[in-house]
């Protein structure tokens, strides 16, 4: 239908005879456009020849021939050896036995190389001291290919070669006048060999000082070991052997005193003949080992020192004086005192408390119980720094005392609370050398950086723990021109040996007493019945000892009382899982690591009650992408104040107290802009204690985290994690506490697991392998070694802080965490089974206490102020009947006959219809290519960075969904090896990376068609069930039922 | 390909002059064993049999020793005229030497310990066991004429020969096309001759009825014309889909290799067994290329190829094995006259021929060991290939047919005994393939 309307244009057209409306009429514009002039030059566009239908001819041809061009496929070269070493054969990896001693970790490892190439960290099974490598040091093979190490020796700015280094600083130390101290500031090497090197040099240049610094001290120990025992050193503890552990602030399962106790912890977590140990934990921060305890109380850091004397004079009955505890904590206090006495030897109690009379108490208590978990003799010696020592270093380096200053493994301008003073006194000495890998806070304001290798391209020796020593050797050449410290003093001891020859020659005089070195450097450790005499030198401690000695038994528990004085707001220091004293911050699988507690990456945090911020309006809130928003306080300690600090209300931290990490706030050229996250709490870390007294100021705006997870309660659902109590684990049978869910079936309810309820057919899978993944939640702490692992093995990319706080994070393995609403989650449970209806008034008019579903499920999603904590690994669950193979439109998903679930990324076209499918959530998507692209600049940007990918696995490119593939590469591998060897596969030879990496025994993995196999007895478990078994998926990952030591008897 | 060609004729004209130059020397050379022998013929005091001499060289004496090079000992030819000229020692020494060489050079004989130094103290191995007669036989073999290679024309080898074919083709063809042309004109003329005949006689020529053109009932005919584009558009479908199906499949991949190295002349005619060199292919997921030392087990006395060799190698794939050998001893740093590494080396870059993607898993060793299968099942008659190419396509579609089609090798492999008995009893057969076992599942190569 047409219009008889007219449009008016403009006014122009009341004028009838216009000649503007006329030209209009015939052109689109009044005027004519002048080309020309803004197409540039008239005469030379008018002159040319190429016309603008010839510029589409050539644009049009030079794209079909630069098209045609890229048909042709590229020239790849193969270079192969000149001279092929034995050892190496190409496609087939080697594993070398090594140890990582970077001052914080200890740990003796296996390392997988192929081609020469390190690649992957693993657990040392044959090592029966810290054989299980931690988050950290799975990680740790990514800092050798750091493209920020420095490549060789500097001075200052500019790179110099290492016979200038040499000649230089000999000619210098050697000009240094007698007055003049030449002091060495290391890590705690405990290496008997540097140790020895060492006492040489000492004997050659005589006013020689050896300091021992840890960033993060356990002086506090180490100096009540020394007053009781006499000799320096940290008591061992061995929780394989203990019933009952009552820890008072020690975060055991963390990196207490050195760290490495929760495997053998964890043995005795898993209910066996009907008992297991009982674990106590009296804490401020929620810390990994509270989140594990049967029973955590939390309480300020001042209550701490209390209850721990308290609990003294409980199990002792001699009074300890000092303030009394608050009735409830005096209750439990009391409660934990009776249980110690009556687990008797079979108790041990540890704690963090940083004060020599804490320690000393906890061995007087430990030696009382006479405990067997508490081993004096045996002595750790993973740290061996002293406060003291390091204090009396700066002091006299500002008072221009000390003429050189030689570094290693420290980074003291950025872990010292003091570190002005240290650049004052560094300023102050004739020459200074730091031996470290990167341009870090210290060595670039020393005068050389000496170019050190990493461990893994270092020969060295550890005694971790009295007799018990571990070897360093060397997995590659070292990739830059680096020399290791022990090389330099052997130069500078004017001894012309190799320090791998000068180690070999300390064993075999003083160790090894007739073993074989080669076997020794073989396995990796060595045991030795006689024990190194103690050759430490590490002075200006001796002269302390006394006054720390004075203090025994009920003395020091009354001191340890007295001082215990409280105020409003104190500040407990810790260290994360992931980064732990920093020196790793460079690496981005621990940056990118989800903090087993809080579940955040990228950041440190202030971790806040939920009480002190609703006082100081303190907020965390969810905002519309889903990422987490925090506001910021300023924290000040003493007159130091960090400012613009990120506040996470932490469910479980004591009212009164807030926590902080270490490890974050780093500047220098050692790390990308990208690593250079969160603020320094070393800053705060006064007199090397790690509670101190602070008060919070909330500042202005919001910070945006990248947390991954952002719900923490269970709402009540316990058919996720099913959890039960020793007591009724003991007593009920397995369908109180372990029910398979029932459907009505014609009105009968029938058990999902029943073939008649099943959508589906089932395959026959009874032929060949049928692989399964066992995951006991009683054994599993949380500690994220697998996700580490599975990292590595699996080349998953790092997508950085933005990325994560889109929810779009690519770890296969996920760690869930869990926090309970009610005291437990069993309350959880009955409350949410108490909803009667919708209770939309209640809801309405803001009466959160109603029982309509409405009400009580807005309550249960906040935790409890003190809750009960589960963690659940969770990745692919390799469903048999998985609702993402069924709805991906190309078949990239499908399933093999031993049961697991393949992703074919060639295939893959990126729909995620299965991610949005899974009822798990473990499908990851690419929404970028994470490799070679300058977006995501970490280590697969990098070529020296991609050395560190697995062959055997492919690098997934942009728009393909991913996911866990029970490591496919091993379990063929594993087959494979058979098949050419021409046997059957033994139980124990079919591993994944986390299972493998788990230390703990939480992690089993095998093939349940072998009936004779681990994991065959393990499913048919009365603890094992299948996550959301209701859906009826039928996975082939299996968990165990949590059961929680609940009794206080 | 025609690149590669290209090149290939660049490398040839290169050691052509090698070639010639190389003539000029040999020829002198064996001027110089003419002049030679007709002294030495003189001193012979034994006569003895080249040819029984040849074996027992061949036996004995070859691994330390070459005829016109020098080894781990020194070169042979007409030694016993030169040590008569050059440091006047008969045959008695010789005897003596090649008996007992050590007992010689403990004697304190200058010339026997000069040799000994010169040749870093190894001393020989002592031959007690042969006879006089053997070491006259042995001698006489040294004493023969160096052969002169066969003197190669130059005549633009194998493609000269090549292009002559083709231009006598293309003649022949030319030929008959203006033949065709002749005798079209010729046609032409007579019709056009007749007509004129006609029109002189007066003979109605019958002239066809005016019918409409082909191409227009053609097109008129909707049917044919519908039928006729289906065809075409399935034809063209055909084509497109054929070449699309072939991007990124690179059968017949055969690039030119930094060092001409011939599976023909290894694997063919010395039949050294492809896992010699390519051990990895046992154990590993690569066959591997194999690495220089490997190369110079052999090659660290075999310095030259056989005359013969060398004269089918120019002629026929105009490539000098000889200065190809050379190639390898500057990248693995061999000095021939040393018989010493000398530590400078360059590795070879080598062209990979077989190129699987990154998300496409291969293993070696479960094919070579475990299955058993011969390497030229896949990589084609390698033995035959004077330069490697891509035999096989290596698309999904092959790899999948064949293991539809190929038995898992059970026999004696404890690993499947029991698989295979619960398999084949659940599928109904003898014999399980690797399709039934597995081996078409996604993960199995993709992962």
């Amino acid at each position: 239908m047409s219009s008889n309307k007219k449009y008016w244009k403009s006014v122009e057209e009341l004028n009838e005879n216009s000649s503007i409306v006329e030209t209009l009429q015939q052109n689109e514009f009044v005027e004519a456009i002048p080309t020309d002039e803004f197409l540039g030059d008239k005469e030379s566009l008018e002159s040319s020849s190429t016309s603008r239908r010839d510029f589409l001819k050539y644009v049009g041809f030079s794209t079909a021939a630069a098209s045609l061009a890229a048909c042709e496929g590229p020239v790849i070269k193969s270079i192969p050896y000149v001279v092929q070493p034995n050892e190496i054969i190409p496609g087939v990896a080697n594993y070398y036995a090594t140890t990582i001693a970077n001052g914080f970790d200890f740990a003796s490892v296996l390392v997988k190389t192929r081609e020469g190439r390190p690649i992957k960290i693993e657990n040392n099974t044959d090592a029966a001291t810290n054989g299980i490598a931690n988050a950290r040091v799975n990680a740790s093979v990514l800092g050798l290919y750091d493209s920020l190490r420095v490549k060789s020796p500097m001075k200052g700015d500019s790179e110099i070669s290492w016979s200038t280094f040499m000649s230089e600083t000999t000619s210098k130390i050697n000009a240094l006048s007698d007055a003049k101290e030449i002091v060495f500031l290391t890590q705690t090497l405990a290496s008997p060999s540097t140790h020895k090197l060492l006492a040489e040099f000492k004997e050659k240049y005589g006013n020689v000082r050896h300091v021992v610094y840890d960033a993060i001290s356990e002086s506090a120990a180490l100096d009540a070991y020394q007053a009781m025992y006499g000799t320096r050193g940290m008591a061992n503890y061995d929780f394989s052997k203990a019933m009952t552990v009552v820890s008072i602030g020690a975060d055991f399962l963390g990196d207490w005193q050195g760290g490495g106790f929760d495997s053998d912890y964890a043995k005795k977590r898993i209910p066996a003949n009907g008992k297991m140990s009982r674990h106590i934990q009296f804490e401020s921060n929620m810390s990994l080992t509270g989140a594990n305890a049967d029973k955590r109380v939390s309480l300020k850091p001042s209550e701490q020192k209390l209850a721990l004397a308290t609990l003294y004079s409980y199990v002792t009955g001699n009074s300890a004086g000092g303030n009394s505890l608050s009735e409830e904590l005096n209750a439990a206090v009391k409660s934990a005192a009776q249980q110690l006495k009556r687990a008797g030897s079979n108790a041990v109690v540890v704690t963090g408390i940083q004060d020599v009379n804490a320690q000393t108490v906890v061995l007087e208590l430990n030696t009382y119980l006479k405990s067997k978990a508490f081993d004096p003799k045996t002595t750790l010696k993973t740290r061996q720094g002293s406060d003291k020592a390091v204090m009396q270093l700066v002091s006299d380096m500002k008072a221009g005392k000390v003429g050189a200053i030689i570094m290693n493994g420290v980074n003291p301008m950025y872990t010292m609370p003091n570190a002005s003073d240290f650049a004052d006194g560094l300023a102050k000495t004739d020459i200074s050398i730091a031996f470290s890998l990167k341009q870090d806070e210290t060595s670039s304001n020393c005068d050389y950086i000496a170019a050190a290798p990493h461990y893994l391209e270092s020969w060295g020796d550890v005694e971790m723990k009295k007799g018990h020593y571990s070897m360093m050797q060397p997995t590659i050449r070292p990739l830059f021109d680096t020399k290791q410290f022990q090389d330099v003093l052997l130069a500078w001891n004017g001894n012309d040996v190799s320090y791998r020859d000068y180690l070999k020659s300390v064993w075999t005089a003083d160790i090894l007493s007739g073993a074989s070195f080669n076997k020794a450097v073989q396995d990796g450790v060595f045991i030795s019945s006689s024990s190194l005499d103690e050759t430490i030198t590490t002075d200006a401690n001796a002269d302390d000892t006394e006054q720390t000695s004075t203090l025994t038994g009920s003395s020091a528990a009354m001191a340890l009382a007295n001082s215990a004085k409280g105020s409003e707001m104190e500040i407990t220091l810790y260290t994360k899982t992931g980064l732990g004293d920093g020196q790793q911050a460079n690496n981005p699988w621990l940056q990118e690591f989800p903090d087993p507690i809080t579940r955040t990456t990228w950041d440190n945090y202030v971790t806040v009650s939920k009480v002190d911020a609703d006082a100081m309006g303190l907020v965390n809130k969810n905002v519309a992408n889903g990422g987490l928003n925090g506001s910021y306080v300023n924290v000040t300690v003493n007159g130091v104040t960090v400012s613009n600090v990120p506040v996470i209300i932490q469910p479980g931290q004591a009212k009164g107290s807030v926590g902080m990490a270490f490890g974050y706030g780093r500047t220098s050229k050692a790390l990308k802009d990208e690593m250079k996250t969160g603020v320094n709490a070393y800053a705060l870390y006064q007199n090397f204690n790690t509670v101190q007294d602070v008060s919070l100021e909330k500042a202005a705006g919001e910070h945006e985290f990248a947390c991954v997870q952002l719900h923490n309660t269970l709402m009540g659902r316990g058919d996720i994690i099913k959890e039960t109590t020793l007591e009724i684990f003991n007593t009920k049978s397995k369908r109180v506490w372990n029910k398979v869910p029932e459907v009505s079936l014609n009105h009968i309810e029938t058990p999902v697991t029943s073939p008649d309820v099943d959508l589906w057919d089932e395959f026959d899978r009874s032929i060949g392998h049928h692989f399964n993944l066992s995951i006991d939640l009683n054994a599993c702490t949380g500690c994220g070694a697998c996700v580490i692992a599975c990292h590595a093995e699996n080349n998953v990319p790092v997508v950085g802080k933005s990325e994560m706080r889109r929810s779009r994070d690519m770890h296969w393995l996920r760690i869930d965490r869990y926090y309970s609403h009610e005291d437990t989650f069993t309350e959880d449970i009955i409350e949410k089974e108490a909803t009667d209806g919708l209770g939309l008034g209640d809801y309405l008019v803001g009466d959160g206490q109603g029982d309509g579903s409405l009400s009580t499920f807005n309550r249960l999603e906040n935790p409890n102020d003190n809750p009960q904590v589960v963690f659940q690994p969770v990745m692919c669950q390799h469903c048999n009947h998985a609702p993402c193979e069924t709805v991906c439109p190309v078949a990239a998903t499908v399933h093999s006959r031993q049961g697991q679930n393949h992703m074919a990324y060639n295939r893959c076209v990126g729909t995620r219809y299965c991610a949005n499918n899974c009822p798990y959530k473990v499908r990851r998507f690419n929404w970028f290519l994470y490799n070679k692209n300058d977006e995501f600049d970490y280590y697969m940007n990098d070529d020296l960075g991609r050395m560190v990918l697995n062959p055997d696995v492919t690098v997934r490119s942009r728009g393909v969904m991913e996911k866990c593939s029970m490591c496919i590469q091993k379990t063929q591998k594993t087959i494979l090896d058979a098949k050419r060897d021409g046997r059957v596969i033994k139980d124990g030879e079919f591993e994944t990376a986390c299972s493998a990496a788990c230390g703990n025994g939480a992690m089993a993995f095998g093939d349940i068609n072998d009936k004779e196999s681990k994991i065959a007895a393990l499913k048919d478990d009365d603890r094992m069930y299948h996550l959301l078994e209701y859906v009826g998926t039928k996975p082939n990952v299996i968990y165990h039922t949590k059961v929680r030591n609940t009794s206080e008897a | 390909m025609k690149k590669s060609y290209q090149s290939l004729e660049d490398n040839s004209t290169n050691n052509m002059k090698q070639v010639i130059y190389r003539n000029l020397t040999s020829r002198i050379l064996s001027l110089g064993f003419v002049l030679l022998l007709t002294f030495s013929s003189s001193l012979t005091a034994q006569e003895g049999d080249a040819e029984k001499g040849k074996k027992l060289y061949g036996v004995n004496c070859a691994s330390c020793h070459k005829l016109d090079k020098r080894m781990t000992g020194p070169a042979l030819r007409n030694v016993e005229a030169r040590l008569y000229e050059d440091e006047g020692l008969d045959r008695a020494w010789l005897n003596t030497w090649i008996k007992n060489s050590a007992g010689l050079i403990k004697s304190g004989d200058a010339y026997a310990n000069k040799i000994y130094k010169e040749y870093n103290g190894v001393a020989m191995t002592a031959f007690p066991q042969f006879s006089d007669q053997d070491i006259s036989d042995i001698l006489a073999y040294t004493a023969q004429p160096k052969p002169t290679p066969p003197v190669i024309v130059d005549n633009g080898p194998v493609d000269g020969g090549g292009q002559g074919d083709s231009t006598s083709n293309e003649l022949i063809l030319g030929a008959l096309a203006l033949l065709f042309a002749l005798l079209a004109g010729a046609l032409v003329l007579v019709n056009k001759t007749l007509n004129r005949f006609a029109d002189a006689k007066g003979i109605d020529v019958v002239v066809d009825e005016k019918r409409t053109p082909l191409w227009k009932v053609f097109a008129q005919n909707q049917f044919l014309v519908l039928v006729t584009t289906i065809l075409f558009l399935l034809a063209s479908a055909y084509f497109v889909y054929g070449s699309l199906m072939s991007v990124g499949v690179d059968q017949g991949y055969e690039p030119v290799q930094p060092i001409h190295y011939s599976h023909r002349i290894h694997a063919g005619e010395n039949a050294i067994d492809c896992k010699y060199c390519h051990s990895s292919a046992r154990v590993s997921k690569h066959s591997g290329i194999p690495s220089l030392n490997i190369c110079m087990n052999c090659h660290k006395s075999i310095g030259a190829v056989a005359d013969a060799t060398q004269a089918e190698g120019i002629n026929e794939y105009g490539v000098d094995y000889n200065s190809e050998i050379q190639k390898l001893y500057k990248a693995v740093g061999w000095d021939e006259d040393t018989q010493s590494y000398t530590g400078e080396t360059s590795p070879v870059k080598w062209i990979r021929i077989h190129n699987l993607p990154d998300f496409a898993y291969f293993n070696h060793s479960q094919h070579v060991s475990v299955a058993g299968v011969e390497c030229q099942t896949c990589h084609g008659p390698v033995e035959e290939m004077e330069i490697m190419y891509q035999h096989s396509p290596l698309t999904m579609g092959w790899c999948i047919n064949c293991h539809r089609e190929t038995n898992v090798k059970v026999e004696g492999n404890e690993y499947y005994t029991k698989i295979h008995e619960e398999l084949s009893k659940k599928y109904g057969v003898e014999q399980l393939t690797a399709a039934q076992m597995g081996g078409l599942e996604c993960g199995k190569c993709h992962y």
